[in-house]
């Protein structure tokens, strides 16, 4: 029902959908996120702190299974390097209904992004530099902390 | 006893190491207090551990603020707010 994957091979966007629609689900939400070419970016490289990062994943997996009644969720990151239109993650939620399917996946992704153990740096340039935070992203992982 | 020191990211590369094992002394009771004497075993360290308003903490794999009491650790993770995602 819950499975989550930390992993430098290219995420096959196909297989991640083929492992969640299983199962019964009535309705199933995903989420891809992508390298953008921001500001002539050649490459993203990703660390992450194994142990803590799966651990980290599967609460999250577990919160939305539980707050949503999902029938499953999966999440999938890349870390390692990636260039521009790559997939970085991919998030899927399977519910009875779209809502919690929609909502869950949202849930999901904002979360994580505040939550998980995982670091962005960039290439461009033939120079690096490593990803500031947003608050933007703060704001939108807090919006889950209201009941809904 | 000895604990697991882990830097991630920047931190990683200003201390130029992302692990070391040490024996930490008696009288450091949060995680502030461990960044503070870390902060003076080099010059990395110390450029790491300049501004602690940047810094984020776990203790045994348990996200934790700067004043969070430190304990006994198996293993403590010293990194940048996180940017996954």
């Amino acid at each position: 029902m819950i499975a989550v994957a930390v992993d430098p091979a290219p995420i096959d966007i196909g297989a991640e959908y083929a492992a969640i629609a299983v199962g019964g689900a009535g309705g199933i939400a995903t989420f891809a996120g992508l390298v953008r070419a921001d500001d002539g970016v050649e490459a993203l490289t990703l660390e992450h702190y194994p142990g803590a990062t799966e651990a980290a994943l599967v609460a999250l997996a577990e919160a939305a299974v539980a707050r949503w009644d999902l029938t499953a969720a999966r999440i999938t990151h890349r870390v390692g390097r990636m260039v521009p239109g790559e997939t970085v993650v991919f998030v899927a939620t399977a519910a009875r209904h779209r809502a919690a399917a929609l909502e869950a996946c949202a849930f999901l992704i904002d979360r994580l992004k505040t939550e998980a153990p995982f670091w962005k740096k960039e290439t461009l340039a033939g120079t690096e530099r490593w990803v500031e935070p947003r608050g933007s992203d703060d704001v939108a992982a807090a919006r889950w902390n209201d009941a809904l | 006893m000895a604990t697991e020191i882990l830097y991630f990211a920047w931190v990683r590369e200003k201390i130029g190491t992302g692990a070391e094992t040490l024996d930490l002394p008696a009288g450091l009771t949060s995680v502030g207090d461990l960044v503070a004497w870390l902060a003076g075993r080099s010059p990395g360290h110390a450029e790491a551990f300049a501004d602690p308003a940047r810094l984020r903490a776990a203790v045994d794999q348990t996200f934790v603020p700067l004043d969070a009491p430190l304990g006994r650790p198996r293993e403590v993770a010293i990194f940048p707010p996180v940017t996954g995602g």
